[in-house]
């Protein structure tokens, strides 16, 4: 077993999985994608592979994440270098790949004159769904997107987080394989983020739905994806999955009574990795051999230990220290 | 331990399902979207409020035609006391209000609202939309027009004046009707993609189609008094309607309402080819105007 666990649905989405052929191919895969507008480079040689999941698209406002997802939709065609998606190309397969990909934009997008059952059937429509099956799948989305009995009144008189889940219900409703969602969290209280989070978790897992959710919040994102890709200035700066940082983000915090510049020089001779915080020694965690390097060096010093505890690196302090990002913003 | 199933009948929340229907294509999604809009320009499928002002305007549109059958009817006459062919022209003023008031209904609002980014990253086309809203307004004015036109149609029937006199011209005025609902919904349309603002865009249109209809008929009316023919005949080209009119009396052989139709052979011509480019103009200028909407 080992893979995710899956709830109620559990079965019928494995069954889906299963049938597709897709499965095997990346998500989504970007050969040197580059996107210019004049001057300005959107996105530059953009090169990276996800596998289907809850992947993290993270990078500060206008470091080229909303360009990205409209090239992934086809909505915008590449200045150069190439991009699949579920296996489309998405310069000439452009509208397949919107048959089969749901999209909420960052931007308010809903009629106020409207209801959310009426809106949702639509654009359910608008994907393709007979009127039948618009009006059946419109009544699950909003249930399960958690809208009830103010989904029959005019959208005009929503909350930022019931319009937010109608925007989320329209990406849903035709059941596409891939969700792009953009900056999804915006606006909400800290109990509206918990749950659009927790809501983005579910579409991943119980309902089998792939989704490529893009924030400058990192904290955010860490908690609900398998995998991470960050962005900055239109570059990549990283690509891995959400255990993979977690494993390379241990470290051991070590506090001594006296000269610490010396510990410091010897624990480095040693080979590890050492950054002083303030007070604190930061020490790479290689393996359970560093703890016993430190308190060897500490008895052969002979100074007082008074503090030596494991740590874990937010990925938010994982991507801004080692290349020298300052402009994302940490939760 | 999970409880050992029973079959008791119990609901369970049976979690998300997929979907497995079929999923219908960009021809399919564009029909279903000129229906809406269609149903949409009536108010049908809209809130109570947006029903009042089309309808009304259908009801006064059908009144003039409802009362020219009833007279046919009880009267014994020989022919309608009004002609297919001028209505239009004589209830312009309804139509022009309609054009005005529901042309930014179809596309405002979904500018307004950013809605395009929602439809967009659909498999629909930026040309389908274009099409499909444009085919939705065209249906919709021609029915505005088409129905007083089948009252009237209808109650030379019941008058049971010889039909082989009434159909010809009935369906003269119902291609007249159409030409028209395709140049005012490009006009309307085209001033109502370009001001989101309802109220604004309900504004323009009713302005620009009023002063283009006045100025027809000014300089029409200088031109007969001083004798100029050949001008009166060309002043018809400034309004969408008697434009129309001129091409339903040079091409579709009606008679003209107006003091002076098109100018001969090579007046009809122009007639015919302002129409195409208006009608041509208009839907180019959409989709240019749909090319430059953000996603």
């Amino acid at each position: 077993m080992g893979t995710r666990p899956r709830a109620a649905a559990g079965n019928i989405a494995v069954r889906r999985l299963a049938a597709v052929p897709l499965i095997s191919l990346p998500l989504i895969s970007t050969d040197s994608l580059t996107k210019k507008y004049g001057q300005v480079t959107a996105v530059s040689e953009l090169t990276v592979e996800v596998e289907p999941g809850v992947i993290g698209l993270i990078g500060a406002n206008g470091a080229g994440k909303s360009t990205l997802i409209k090239m992934i939709l086809g909505l915008l065609s590449p200045t150069s270098g190439r991009a699949t998606v579920l296996g489309l190309d998405v310069v000439s397969d452009g509208a397949a790949i919107r048959e089969q990909v749901g999209y909420m934009p960052e931007h308010d997008c809903l009629p106020a004159d409207v209801s959310a059952t009426e809106f949702v059937v639509h654009m359910a429509r608008m994907s393709g769904l007979p009127r039948t099956a618009a009006r059946e799948r419109t009544a699950d989305t909003l249930r399960h997107v958690g809208l009830y009995e103010e989904r029959y009144r005019p959208i005009g008189g929503y909350s930022t987080g019931m319009k937010q889940r109608v925007k989320l219900a329209q990406a849903l409703v035709h059941d596409p394989q891939l969700v792009l969602l953009d900056e999804p969290t915006n606006g909400l209280d800290p109990a509206g983020r918990d749950d659009m989070l927790g809501l983005i978790r579910r579409i991943g897992t119980e309902f089998g739905i792939s989704v490529l959710v893009a924030s400058h919040l990192l904290g955010e994102l860490e908690r609900v994806c398998d995998h991470v890709v960050v962005i900055d200035a239109g570059q990549l700066l990283r690509s891995s999955s959400t255990a993979d940082v977690t494993a390379a983000s241990q470290l051991v915090a070590v506090e001594v009574d006296e000269r610490t510049e010396e510990l410091t020089q010897a624990l480095q001779e040693a080979g590890l990795g050492v950054t002083a915080v303030g007070t604190l020694l930061e020490v790479d965690l290689l393996d359970d051999s560093t703890y016993d390097v430190v308190r060897d060096e500490v008895t052969r010093l002979g100074i007082g230990l008074i503090r030596m505890e494991r740590r874990r690196h937010r990925m938010s302090e994982i991507f801004t220290t080692p290349v020298g990002v300052t402009r994302v913003d940490a939760v | 331990m999970p409880a050992p199933r029973t079959n008791q009948g119990v609901i369970h929340d049976l979690g998300y399902r997929h979907y497995d229907g079929p999923r219908l294509g960009r021809a399919h999604i564009a029909r279903a979207l000129l229906l809406e809009s269609a149903k949409g320009a009536y108010g049908l499928g809209r809130s109570a409020r947006s029903k009042v002002m089309p309808m009304l305007l259908l009801a006064a549109i059908c009144l003039p035609a409802f009362i020219i059958a009833v007279v046919a009817a009880v009267t014994d006459v020989d022919e309608l006391p009004a002609d297919y062919t001028s209505y239009v022209l004589n209830v312009q003023a309804l139509v022009m209000i309609y054009v005005a008031a529901q042309s930014p209904a179809l596309v405002s609002r979904d500018l307004r609202f950013r809605v395009m980014s929602l439809y967009f990253s659909r498999p629909l086309h930026r040309i389908d939309y274009v099409v499909a809203k444009y085919a939705a307004m065209t249906t919709a004015v021609f029915l505005l027009m088409a129905l007083p036109l089948t009252i009237m149609f209808v109650g030379a029937l019941l008058a049971e004046l010889p039909i082989d006199e009434q159909v010809p011209d009935y369906l003269r005025s119902l291609g007249g009707a159409l030409l028209t609902a395709l140049v005012l919904s490009g006009i309307g349309l085209v001033i109502a993609a370009i001001t989101p603002r309802r109220g604004l865009g309900v504004a323009a249109i009713i302005a620009v189609l009023a002063v283009l209809a006045g100025v027809q008929g000014a300089m029409q009316a200088i031109a007969v008094e001083e004798n100029e023919a050949t001008v009166a005949g060309y002043a018809g080209l400034i309004s969408p309607f008697t434009l129309v009119h001129g091409v339903q009396h040079a091409v579709l052989g009606a008679g003209s309402a107006l003091s002076e139709g098109p100018p001969g052979t090579i007046g009809s011509v122009v007639f015919v080819v302002v129409t195409g480019l208006v009608v041509a103009g208009s839907f180019g200028a959409l989709l240019l105007r749909y090319r430059k909407v953000a996603v």
